[in-house]
């Protein structure tokens, strides 16, 4: 399984939550599979959806859920530590890990080779780490929902994308509409 | 009341309520502050760009942000400030410690020091620079106007002002 076709499985579990989608075709997909109010889509800034998601689950009380990648997570490895340190129970990260960079050409990350970031994820203090494969990701998250734990998941698979148009709406609609699904009870 | 308290104190006066920070010699005091007060929940980061979504997250889930850290993290954030600061049109207080000023011991902090207003000038950050003791009484005014205005806002606090404490 490629990671739009996670996405096509697990939307109709994320469509009732707050969700804050990792850069490029993530963003895309999830846009064309199933756009709601309640999803942030990031244009630009890689890395930093795991902390847009955490300073989120740490304010208000409603599940965030971060979908984030393998390539996003390398180059701000520093959320793990803070991830784990500021456990919000209402947090749940899932990184789509199929080894490799998918916006910019598929070209192979280090997690298909030696690292793993369940284990770093470990390392780095975090205490509910699940890695799945592909095709375990709805059960692993609807578990995570009802863990009321900040959890990590890592689902490990295949690197591909799927051809989804670039995303037109403006960033400030995006967070606007976002905001007022945030504060909607 | 000492500096490091008063400046605390006038961010939870504007309704901030979520405060993260990358150290800075010059800003321990302060940063000692926030971590003790009881209205700040203070996340350090470690990074500044990571801080920065922190920041992003906790106001779109309606808290008030802040974010302090040393002037050599502009070099860090220029992205973040540009493609998501910005672009979202988000407010974001930067409390700076500006570094490599005179009465700075070390040379290298000076390379970064003059680089930082014109970085700001070149993003269009609106830029306030404490050099004088009192210039902390205009701190309630320019929080106010960063979330007038919902964008990135530079407070440069250098040496001679920590140094009048």
């Amino acid at each position: 399984m490629i990671r739009s076709e996670i996405l096509q499985e697990i939307a109709p579990i994320l469509r009732d939550h707050l969700v804050i989608c990792n850069i490029g075709i993530p963003s895309q997909e999830l846009h064309a599979i199933d756009d709601r109010p309640t999803n942030f889509y990031m244009l630009g800034t890689m890395g930093l959806a795991s902390s847009i998601g955490l300073g989120l689950a740490l304010v208000q009380p409603k599940p965030v859920i971060v979908i984030d990648g393998d390539g996003s997570i390398l180059t701000n490895l520093g959320t793990l530590p803070t991830i784990a340190n500021n456990p919000a129970p209402n947090y749940i990260l899932l990184v789509v890990d199929n080894g490799s960079y998918g916006s910019t050409g598929d070209q192979p990350t280090y997690t298909g080779r030696k690292t793993s970031l369940a284990g770093m994820a470990r390392a780095a203090g975090c205490e509910r780490v699940v890695e799945c494969r592909a095709e375990e990701t709805g059960d692993v998250l609807q578990e995570a929902l009802e863990a009321d734990e900040a959890t990590v998941i890592i689902c490990k698979c295949e690197s591909g994308n799927a051809k989804m148009p670039v995303i037109t709406m403006d960033p400030v609609a995006i967070r606007d509409r976002f905001m007022r699904a945030v504060a909607t009870d | 009341m000492n500096i490091h308290k008063r400046i605390a104190g006038d961010l939870v006066a504007a309704g901030i309520g979520f405060v993260t920070t990358v150290p800075c010699k010059q800003l321990a005091g302060v940063i000692e502050e926030v971590d003790r007060h009881p209205e700040i929940l203070h996340v350090p980061s470690n990074k500044e760009d990571e801080g920065m979504g922190l920041c992003a997250g906790a106001w779109m889930g309606g808290r008030r942000s802040a974010i302090i850290m040393q002037n050599t993290a502009l070099g860090v954030t220029i992205n973040t400030l540009a493609t998501l600061i910005q672009f979202y049109r988000m407010p974001l207080p930067m409390l700076i410690s500006y570094r490599g000023e005179p009465g700075e011991p070390v040379a290298c902090q000076v390379e970064m020091a003059v680089h930082t207003k014109a970085l700001l000038a070149q993003l269009h950050i609106p830029a306030y620079h404490f050099h004088r003791q009192e210039d902390v009484e205009e701190l309630p005014k320019i929080l106010d106007y960063t979330f007038m205005c919902s964008k990135p806002v530079a407070i440069l606090t250098d040496a001679s002002f920590w140094g009048g404490y």
